[in-house]
């Protein structure tokens, strides 16, 4: 039997206060960590536990830990990506609105383990209530010595500090992250150098997900087997799915990582909206390529979403419908790629513009012969061709539907309209 | 605290002024409604930063506003989640209560009307934020009520001057 462990406190009444995470065994993983272990024993013991970052890329935690050097002449640093833009995705929105004392648990255990006195959250500005209760919990946990010099009486210093966003998709990216914490304008860096060698302020740098570090004082207190035994061996672990779209049941759900796609969208959210049948689902936030109907039964982990053409992503599920224009929804995506590009590099900067009048022209009903074609090539010359991830989130979201429901683009270009309108 | 003491004690936070540049635009667009040229040149002087640093970024990140906006800005999300849960219904119906299109202010500038992209609670789409809060599961009727409690506390709050109250406050 599953039992969830990330969203325990979410409808606790006062789960967002210190109270009452301490009541749930809240702080102990830090106050054992520090009575018990080294800096190399935690990062041994993620290692270990095999947790893979939840941001999106999935890669393990514990080695990006181990890569930061163990002298360094410079200060090291934890930045937490809190910055969460991706389309269909709000499960750090929800733990640091209703549980930010385990998002603050998990930054000491980190910066603990990888040497850093100081972690900045970058939240994104409009998440104002997540901001207001984080500020609050960082002060309570200041209060009772979870933070500060000489946390719960041991020599470890640490501070925790919020930055606020300001509207830029891009700085979900982790260079770009930097770029922005830095006071600059949100715009990738060219790696190597990577982050754990010269991040922010050139130093050796941490960035992790808010879920990822959530993780982390659980692994703690139950060990890395416990942890391993949750889902499949090479992406294990419990796992925030966002629901939303055309779905009986919107939400957050903590299930092990791996369950089919099928039943967290029929079974958990309840299936589709009365009288209407699923057409496809996009099961990690816009950047991953859409799933048509018939491939719902894949497991929803970083390896078996790769191996059927998707990708977990931020486990962003979008459920569509039926009765949805599936061009209307691609150039909603691609507008959504275009407008957020930073504009550092010519093939998304330039690329995505041209895609995005060609889309809108289809669903308008004024497409041509050749058009997807021309959509195609364009997908050619963004995809590996970008600084950043964020083109090749876009290029293959349309090749992905393209493929899958090439059908109604056609009939959009052969009839003149939208047969959805 | 005035603007100053409250954008150094944010600077605080960092081994680098330049870093303390978006802190400190928060700080000053929530106390000016918006950041005309004179602001952002008093936020470079506070910091001791240069001018271009700070341009740079105001008009990079969309939640920076150098022209002036309503004493409500109604910001509604038309990304996939939303769109899928009839965004599109709510933006028409905005318009033509309000009778502006999305950009547009209201003469009496109370509302400004925009669209914006996901603003992370697809799981109470439809969404629109206001000020500093969400609004979810939103349809006409809520958007209607939503409008009279806006305009209810915009003549609760002024009295005098709607134009000079800070958006969303």
């Amino acid at each position: 039997m599953f039992e969830p462990v990330l969203l325990r406190n979410i409808d606790v009444p006062d789960g967002h206060r210190l109270s009452t995470y301490e009541a749930g065994g809240g702080y102990r993983a830090l106050a054992k960590v520090l009575r018990e272990h080294t800096p190399d024993e935690v990062v041994d013991l993620v290692k270990q536990s095999n947790l893979r970052g939840r941001g999106g890329a999935g890669f393990p935690t514990g080695m990006k830990w181990g890569f930061v050097p163990k002298l360094a002449d410079k200060p090291k640093y934890l930045c937490c990506n809190a910055d969460e833009g991706e389309p269909g995705t709000f499960k750090d929105r929800i733990i640091m609105e209703r549980d930010p004392h385990q998002l603050i648990e998990g930054l000491a255990v980190s910066a603990y383990a990888i040497g850093a006195k100081t972690a900045y959250v970058y939240i994104r500005g409009e998440y104002v209530t997540a901001i207001r209760r984080l500020e609050r919990a960082i002060a309570e946990a200041h209060e009772k010595g979870y933070l500060g010099t000489g946390v719960l009486g041991s020599d470890f210093n640490f501070a925790v500090y919020i930055h606020c966003g300001a509207g830029a998709y891009i700085c979900g990216e982790e260079t770009a992250m930097l770029e922005s914490l830095e006071g600059k304008r949100a715009q990738p860096r060219l790696k190597p150098p990577f982050p754990a060698a010269a991040g922010l302020y050139a130093s050796p740098t941490v960035i992790n997900n808010v879920e990822t570090l959530a993780c982390v004082p659980h692994i703690v207190m139950r060990g890395a087997h416990w942890f391993r035994g949750i889902g499949p061996d090479k992406s294990p672990g419990p796992k925030l799915y966002c629901l939303s779209g055309q779905v009986r049941k919107p939400g957050l759900y903590e299930l092990p990582m791996g369950i089919p796609l099928r039943q967290l969208v029929e079974d958990h959210a309840g299936g589709p909206l009365p009288g209407r049948r699923i057409k496809a689902v996009i099961p990690g936030g816009v950047s991953a390529p859409v799933i048509p109907e018939h491939g719902l039964d894949v497991g929803m982990d970083f390896d078996s979403l790769a191996a059927a053409g998707s990708m977990l992503g931020s486990a962003g599920v979008i459920v569509v419908d039926d009765s949805t224009c599936m061009v209307k929804i691609t150039t909603r995506i691609i507008e959504f790629f275009h407008h957020e590009s930073c504009g550092k590099c010519t093939p998304c900067r330039e690329g995505l513009n041209w895609a995005v009048k060609v889309l809108r022209r289809i669903e308008a009903g004024e497409g041509a012969p050749g058009d997807l074609e021309q959509l195609e090539m364009l997908c050619k010359g963004i995809f590996g061709n970008t600084f950043c991830a964020l083109g090749d989130g876009a290029a293959m979201g349309l090749r992905a539907a393209l493929k899958h429901f090439r059908d109604e683009f056609v009939t959009h270009i052969e009839e003149r309209k939208c047969p959805f309108h | 605290m005035t603007m100053r003491e409250k954008i150094e004690e944010a600077a605080a936070r960092y081994p680098d002024q330049r870093s303390a540049i978006m802190p400190a635009l928060l700080i000053a667009q929530r106390q000016h409604g918006h950041l005309p040229g004179p602001v952002l040149e008093e936020v470079a002087d506070i910091l001791g930063v240069e001018r271009i640093w700070v341009y740079e970024l105001a008009t990079f990140y969309t939640l920076f506003h150098t022209e002036p906006v309503g004493m409500f800005h109604l910001q509604l999300c038309d990304n996939v989640s939303c769109m899928l849960r009839r965004s599109e219904d709510l933006l028409r119906h905005l318009e033509a209560v309000l009778g502006i299109t999305k950009g547009q202010t209201t003469p009496d500038r109370l509302f400004t009307l925009s669209t914006v992209e996901c603003l992370g609670a697809c799981e109470m789409a439809p969404v629109m934020q206001v000020g500093d809060d969400y609004h979810g599961d939103l349809d006409i009727a809520r958007i209607d009520a939503l409008l009279d409690r806006l305009r209810a506390a915009a003549g609760r709050a002024s009295g005098a001057d709607l134009a000079a109250a800070p958006p969303g406050e």
